[in-house]
């Protein structure tokens, strides 16, 4: 908080009220400015007034400009790249620029999700606006004062100019500029003269990540605040019956149990008690809904991948007659289990139910629906409801889901106290919205050396991802194509999870490639090369088609090229998956070697298309955090159900990848001048069979289960 | 609930809380320093490291009736974020979401105390207990070899 003094008391009430909600957090990043680190001591000085341009930025009189980010921050590094966007067309310098999170306001910003790797796709177009209009607007503010026409003044850098030799700063011009009508349709910036997009900007965070200031919901205090720790039912299908606080209620720092639904709230001064009194309550569940477990789960599943019967997502040509005539048929299965997300920070949420107004602050992906939940659930309007987000410890999907931020609004209510609500790592793991355990059978009809039919069958618990997608690769690949699902229904609670609908299926499909190829007697990039020159044609008429094979085929190229494929010396084996996944095209290319006759993934590059890369040395951080947790999820994620029961709740019994395990990760961009897409899922999916493909070269074992360490002995 | 008297960060502080109360929650609760992070509440994830009298511990295990040293958190490991660890980290712009990276640089500052020149190995061996979901260890061991050096 070293920066508070250059602050004025007048200016912080400006901020703050803009921020929505009296919000104290983060005070410092304020005053700290987008500086890299090593000027980070130099502060910038504050303003003494402050003009609201439009929704995303304001410019103080002095010539600052705090610019607005929307969107929820879960590591994504949008609290960065957003304002980037806004910044480059305003044409100002990084240095004078201050970066704020703002509160959910669905009136002024169009989106404000994480989620699905959109923030920048569809964040673009208005962003640009924002930044375009505001230029414009100061630069008919000068015109307006010199009287002359707005054509003839220029604005870079934060500098108007005139033709006479006049010159103002973006401050001298803000009040006035603020008054100015909103011109439309203001032109952006040409591609060739972007100075900020395409720079690498550090975190606007980073200074106060690395001193430990408290960025994250978990921080949040408040007056008079409960630390609040719920019981809930142990197995899923299991509601409450009765309990007993007694011993609970006697823990020093406890000040209430509070029974919801069918769950018990300890609310206590701080969090020890609360966890420890949880402990302490003895609670009777009964069996409500039949408690599930995996191996009836895999049975069924199995059952249901001959869903020949189920309607298509996708059907082209004639499949059955391609098989008929196939002169061989490859068909595998490919299994996954559940997964948790395992956000480092356990899921919490802070909520303030006053009768006046309520107040919500936290970590949530989706903060609008929060909002709108919370409204029903403690019978408010709203409008009456304040939310703010706070930096995330990741959220990998799972905090698209409010379940917290709800259980917070409810307890708050029900106490009528300001409420921190916190998980447990094992109430973290137990009460998740899982990936659903998915199985893939997947099939080939090969005819005269090609590949003349395919047939994918998806079955998953509660819900079936492929409907969603079937427009990916293959589709538009091979002339005889169906793709259908089946499900099974669940009591366990199933959602998004990092690259929903392709975390695993990039996996088994790419794997099941790879096992074609060889039976072709080709080399693995060759096929998908001809495939995708198939697709090309296809795309051109079907508008269906998702992805872009000539994309495909650049990211393939790109990752070739750089990975040595075909040129490694005896001794590292390579394994290709290419992926298209939330409009970004991806290729991987995973060199594995023998070690102590263990297979051990020693490198990955990773060539990605993701249009025009907005801050270079922040994506490829975002790109390898991808490879790496796909890797990981694919190696080690192991989790099942026993009669409801969770197989693991903690870090001791599930095994996330570690430092050690961790391989190099080669990252490139393909050179594009295409509109943006995200990056914060599009690197996961294809990591499973990269490093499948090349563990198999190794080994000479195919992986057709995760995680692949419990399969196969054979890895290092 | 007793009274402790700790010294953190250079300061000595009473708080009062059950004997059996984490340290963890006696920095974060009682001493309002949030910069140490609860992850697991079982030393799996190293989100709580801390050093207590320069060695790195995990914060959610350590009773605050055990604590006898100096406790230093990642608020107290430099003034204004100039410790090589946190200057290495903001070179390399290590964080995506940032959560685990407090305890990573504490082990990493308590690691370089006693080896001022590692190698790559030992730094992943050093590392090796503190987990970041996002996946930034190549940054995190490209920062801890920087900071070696600062």
């Amino acid at each position: 908080m070293e920066n508070k003094k250059t602050l004025d008391r007048r200016t912080f009430f400006k901020i703050s009220g803009a921020a929505g909600g009296g919000m104290i957090l983060g005070f410092s990043w304020l005053a700290q400015g987008c500086k890299q680190p090593e000027e980070i001591a130099k502060v910038l000085e504050m303003p003494s007034e402050w003009y609201d341009i439009n929704a995303y930025l304001k410019i103080g009189n002095n010539g600052v400009v705090t610019i607005f980010s929307q969107n929820p921050e879960i590591g994504q590094n949008v609290k960065t790249s957003m304002p980037m966007i806004v910044a480059e067309e305003l044409d100002v310098d990084w240095e004078n620029v201050i970066v704020e999170q703002a509160g959910l306001n669905t009136d002024k910003f169009p989106r404000q999700v994480a989620g699905g790797s959109q923030s920048i796709r569809q964040g673009w177009k208005a962003l640009r606006d924002a930044g375009a209009t505001a230029r414009q607007m100061l630069i008919n503010a000068a015109a307006k004062q010199w009287e002359i026409e707005a054509s003839e003044v220029t604005a870079i850098n934060g500098i108007l100019k005139g033709p006479a030799g006049q010159e103002l700063s973006y401050g001298d011009v803000a009040s006035a500029a603020a008054t100015m009508e909103i011109p439309e349709n203001v032109p952006h910036k040409k591609i060739t003269d972007f100075k900020i997009i395409g720079s690498d900007k550090k975190n606007v965070d980073i200074q106060d990540i690395v001193t430990g200031k408290p960025l994250f919901g978990i921080d949040t205090k408040r007056e008079g605040m409960q630390y609040a720790v719920v019981l809930r039912p142990p197995a899923f299908g299991q509601k409450l019956v009765s309990f007993d606080d007694v011993e609970a209620r006697k823990v020093s720092g406890v000040n209430d149990v509070i029974k919801f639904g069918d769950k018990i709230a300890v609310l206590a001064d701080a969090t020890w008690p609360a966890m420890k009194a949880k402990k302490m309550i003895k609670a009777e569940w009964a069996t409500d809904t039949p408690l599930e477990s995996t191996s009836d789960h895999d049975k069924n599943l199995i059952a249901k991948l001959d869903t020949d019967k189920t309607e298509p997502f996708r059907n082209d040509g004639d499949v059955d007659k391609a098989f008929s005539e196939a002169d061989e048929i490859i068909s595998k299965v490919y299994e996954s289990p559940f997964l948790p997300h395992n956000c480092m920070e356990p899921m919490n949420f802070f909520a303030d139910v006053r009768e006046d107004k309520v107040e919500m602050h936290g970590p949530i992906q989706t903060p609008a629906w929060g909002r709108s939940r919370a409204a029903k659930i403690i019978n408010r309007e709203e409008k009456d409801i304040d939310v703010t987000m706070s930096r995330m410890g990741g959220g990998f999907g799972r905090r698209l889901y409010g379940d917290f931020s709800d259980e917070a609004a409810e307890i708050s209510s029900i106490a009528k106290k300001p409420v921190q609500l916190i998980f447990t790592r094992e109430d973290d793991m137990a009460a998740g919205t899982y990936r659903q355990a998915i199985k893939y059978k997947i099939e080939a009809s090969l005819k005269d050396n090609k590949i003349t039919g395919y047939k994918l069958s998806e079955a998953a618990v509660n819900s079936n991802m492929y409907g969603l997608i079937p427009n990916f690769f293959p589709a538009g690949a091979i002339p005889n194509l169906r793709v259908a699902g089946n499900k099974q229904e669940s009591n366990i609670t199933t959602g998004a999870w990092r690259a929903p609908y392709t975390n695993f299926l990039a996996f088994a499909e790419q794997s099941f490639f790879d096992e074609v190829a060889e039976k072709l007697g080709k080399d693995e990039v060759e096929l998908r090369m001809e495939l995708l020159e198939v697709a090309k044609a296809v795309a051109e008429t079907d508008e269906k088609i998702e992805y872009s094979p000539t994309r495909m085929q650049e990211c393939i190229k790109l990752a070739t090229e750089k990975s040595g494929w075909g040129k490694k010396s005896q001794g590292t084996y390579q394994g290709i998956s290419a992926y298209y996944s939330h409009n970004t095209h991806v290729a991987e290319i995973a060199d594995v070697v023998m070690e102590n006759g263990k297979a051990v993934v020693k490198k990955v590059t990773c060539a990605v298309d993701c249009g025009i890369v907005i801050n270079p040395d922040a994506a490829s951080n975002m790109v390898a955090g991808g490879v790496i947790d796909g890797i990981g999820h694919a190696m080690y994620g192991d989790f099942s159900f026993e009669n409801g029961i969770p197989s693991a709740t903690n870090f001791d019994k599930y095994r996330l990848i570690r430092n050690i395990e961790t391989p190099e990760v080669d990252v490139y961009f393909v050179p594009s001048t295409e509109d943006p897409t995200g990056l914060g899922e599009p690197t996961l999916p294809p990591a499973g069979g990269a490093i499948a493909n090349a563990i198999y070269k190794a080994t000479g074992k195919r992986m057709y289960k995760q995680p692949f360490v419990k399969e196969m002995n054979v890895l290092g | 609930m007793a009274q402790y008297t700790l010294k953190v960060n250079g300061k000595s502080q009473s708080v009062d809380v059950d004997s059996d109360t984490p340290l963890l929650w006696v920095l974060r609760d009682s001493l309002d320093l949030v910069g140490t992070k609860f992850g697991c509440g079982i030393a799996q994830c190293g989100a709580c490291t801390v050093h207590v009298d320069g060695v790195a511990m995990r914060s959610c295990s350590v009773p605050v009736s055990k604590v006898s040293g100096t406790v230093t958190t990642i608020e107290g490991l430099s003034e204004n974020g100039t410790h090589p660890v946190q200057k290495a980290w903001k070179k390399h712009d290590v964080p995506q979401c940032g959560y685990c990276q407090a305890g990573q640089m504490m082990t990493a500052a308590a690691f370089l105390k006693e080896n001022k020149n590692p190698s790559e190995k030992e730094i992943c061996s050093a590392m090796n207990g503190n987990i970041c979901r996002c996946g930034t260890y190549p940054r995190i061991n490209q920062a801890v070899k920087t900071a070696s050096k600062l």
